[in-house]
C-alpha cells in the first residue's frame, strides 16, 4: 500500500494526514477529519452534494484524490458560519426562503453558491440556475434554492453597500 | 467505486513527465482534470500503477496568439476557455461548446488536453478541433512531433499517442475574421455526453459560401470529420438544396451505437438535425 503523506488547509486550518494515494478526497475530509458536511450522493460525479471550495473552484470532492489537494486552500460547509455560530448569508438565505426539505444536497448547494456569488454577485433566476445546474436536489423542486441564492445575493450585496458607504 | 491503489507522482516539468512515462511505460498514465480518468478508475475500468499530475508540470497552462495562430496548452480548464478574452475574439465557437459540457464543477477542472487526448468518442472539443483543422503538439522521448486532429483518433481510446508520450497544447489558425460558427448538440440534461453533435465554421462573400467545415460528435467511434459534407457547401449560396444534400452527405458517414441516447438510425438522424441547425446558424452568424 502506497501511502502519501498530505497537508492542506481545510476551513483556515491547517491539517495534516497519512493516505493512500486512492483515497478520494470526501474519504478524507469525512473520515480522517470529521467534516461530514460534504455528502457522498452519487460517487459518481454526477450530484454535488460533495462539492467543497478548493483554490476558488468549485468542486466534487467525490472526483478528486486528496493527494491532489496537497498544499490545497479548501473550505466546507463547516467554514461558512461565523465563529459565534452566526449563519453566513447563504445558510440564512437557505432558512429564510425553505430552500431545503430533506437537507442532503444543501451542503453542496451551499458550497457552489459560495463560488457562484463570488463570481457573479448578482445573477438573473436563469444564472443561478445554470450556475447550480452540476448540484441535484431530489425534494425541493429547486424554485426555493433559486429564492435562497437570490436572498443571500440581496443579503451580501446589502453588507458590501453599507461597508462602501 | 474505490479505485485500485497507485503510486502518485508531481513532477514539475515536462521533462520530467516524459522520463517517468518512459520508465513506466503502459503502466503510467497521466491525470490532468481527472474527470473522465477517475470515474473509469472507479470502476476499474483504468487501473493505472503509477499516476502522473500534471498540475504543477510550468508552461501548460493559457491561450496565446501568435500572428494567425493560436496555441492553447494542454492544462488549460473549460472555464478558462469560456474566460479567455483571445477566444471570444477569434474563435467564439470553443466558448460556445465549452458552455454545452458538462456542469460548472466539471469544467471547473477539465482540461482541454484531457478532453482531446483521451480519445473518448463522447467528449466534444475533438470534433470541434477537427472543425478548426487543429494541430496536436505531442512530446515523448524522442522529442516533439505534431499530428493533425483529423488524424490522431482510430477508435475509442486509441489514438496517435504513443507510450512515453504527452499532449503539450493545440495550435491552429484563426478562422478568418467574420466567419460563422455554431456548435449544436442534441443531450438528455445538463451534464449529459451528445446523442449528437456538429461543429460548423464557414465563410460567406457576396452571398456565396467560400470556405466551409463540418465535424461531428458521439455518432460513431472516433469523432468524423465531414469532409464531403463540408465541401458540397463551398461555391454555394447555402440554398436550401444545398444544406439538404450536405446534411444528407454528414448522416452518411455516421456509425452510432444504440445505447441509453437512443437507437442508431435515431442518432445518425439527430446528427443531421444538428448539422442542419449548426450550418444554418453559421450562415446567419457569418459577415
Ligand atoms: C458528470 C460529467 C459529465 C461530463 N460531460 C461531458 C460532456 O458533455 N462533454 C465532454 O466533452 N466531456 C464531458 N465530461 C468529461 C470532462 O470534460 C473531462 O474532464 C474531460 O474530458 C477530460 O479532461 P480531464 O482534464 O478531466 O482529463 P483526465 O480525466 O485527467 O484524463 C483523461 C485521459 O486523458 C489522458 N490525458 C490527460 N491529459 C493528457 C495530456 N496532456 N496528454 C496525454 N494524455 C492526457 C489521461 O491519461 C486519461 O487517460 C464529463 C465529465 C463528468 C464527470
Ligand atoms: S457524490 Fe460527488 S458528485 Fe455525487
Ligand atoms: S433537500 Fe432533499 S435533496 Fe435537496
Amino acid at each position: 500500500m502506497n501511502k502519501k503523506h498530505v497537508k492542506m488547509t481545510v476551513n483556515g486550518k491547517t491539517v495534516e494526514g497519512d493516505v493512500e494515494a486512492r483515497t478520494l478526497l470526501i474519504h478524507f475530509l469525512r473520515e480522517d477529519l470529521g467534516l461530514t458536511g460534504p455528502h457522498i450522493g452519487c460517487e459518481t460525479s454526477h450530484c454535488g452534494a460533495c462539492t467543497v471550495d478548493l483554490d476558488g473552484r468549485s468542486v466534487k470532492s467525490c472526483t478528486l484524490f486528496a493527494v491532489q489537494a496537497e498544499n490545497a486552500d479548501i473550505t466546507t460547509v463547516e467554514g461558512m458560519a461565523a465563529a459565534d455560530g452566526t449563519l453566513h448569508a447563504i445558510q440564512e438565505g437557505f432558512m429564510q426562503e425553505h430552500g431545503l426539505q430533506c437537507g442532503f444536497c444543501t451542503p453542496g448547494m451551499i458550497m457552489r453558491t459560495h463560488r457562484l456569488l463570488q463570481e457573479n454577485p448578482n445573477p438573473t433566476d436563469e444564472e443561478i440556475r445554470w450556475g447550480i445546474s452540476g448540484n441535484l436536489c431530489r425534494c425541493t423542486g429547486y424554485q426555493n434554492i433559486v429564492k435562497a441564492v437570490r436572498y443571500a445575493a440581496n443579503k451580501l450585496n446589502d453588507t458590501t453597500r453599507e461597508a462602501a458607504e | 467505486m474505490i479505485p485500485g491503489d497507485f503510486e502518485y507522482h508531481r513532477p514539475n516539468s515536462i521533462g520530467e513527465v516524459v522520463s517517468l512515462l518512459s520508465t513506466h511505460g503502459d503502466e503510467a498514465r497521466v491525470i490532468a482534470g481527472g474527470h473522465s480518468l477517475i470515474p473509469m478508475m472507479k470502476l476499474r475500468l483504468a487501473a493505472p500503477e503509477h499516476l502522473v499530475d500534471l498540475q504543477d508540470v510550468a508552461g501548460l497552462v493559457g491561450v496565446s496568439e501568435d500572428g494567425g495562430a493560436i496555441t492553447i496548452g494542454a492544462m488549460t480548464t473549460q472555464t478558462e476557455l469560456i474566460a479567455s478574452k483571445v477566444l471570444a475574439e477569434n474563435c467564439p465557437i470553443i466558448r460556445e461548446a465549452a458552455l454545452l459540457i458538462a456542469d460548472p464543477q466539471v469544467r471547473y477542472c477539465g482540461t482541454l488536453g484531457g478532453n482531446v487526448a483521451n480519445g473518448d468518442p463522447g467528449n466534444d472539443m475533438p470534433a470541434l478541433m477537427q472543425c478548426l483543422g487543429a494541430t496536436y503538439l505531442l512530446q515523448g522521448p524522442d522529442g516533439t512531433r505534431e499530428v493533425d486532429a483529423r488524424d490522431y483518433y482510430e477508435a475509442a481510446y486509441f489514438t496517435e499517442l504513443k507510450d512515453g508520450e504527452l499532449l503539450t497544447g493545440v495550435r491552429f489558425e484563426k478562422p478568418v475574421v467574420g466567419h460563422g460558427y455554431a456548435y449544436k448538440k442534441l443531450k438528455r440534461k445538463v451534464g449529459d455526453y451528445a446523442t449528437a453533435a456538429a461543429a460548423v465554421i464557414l465563410s460567406m462573400n457576396g452571398g456565396s459560401c467560400v470556405s466551409a467545415s463540418i465535424a461531428l460528435t458521439n455518432v460513431g467511434d472516433t469523432p468524423l470529420y465531414a469532409q464531403a459534407a463540408s465541401d458540397a457547401l463551398v461555391g454555394t449560396a447555402l440554398d436550401a438544396a444545398t444544406i439538404d444534400q450536405a446534411v444528407a452527405l454528414a448522416e452518411s458517414i455516421t456509425e452510432p451505437a444504440s445505447d441509453g441516447r437512443g437507437p442508431a438510425e435515431y442518432r445518425t438522424k439527430m446528427a443531421g438535425v444538428m448539422t442542419r441547425r449548426a450550418i444554418e446558424e453559421a450562415k446567419e452568424r457569418a459577415q
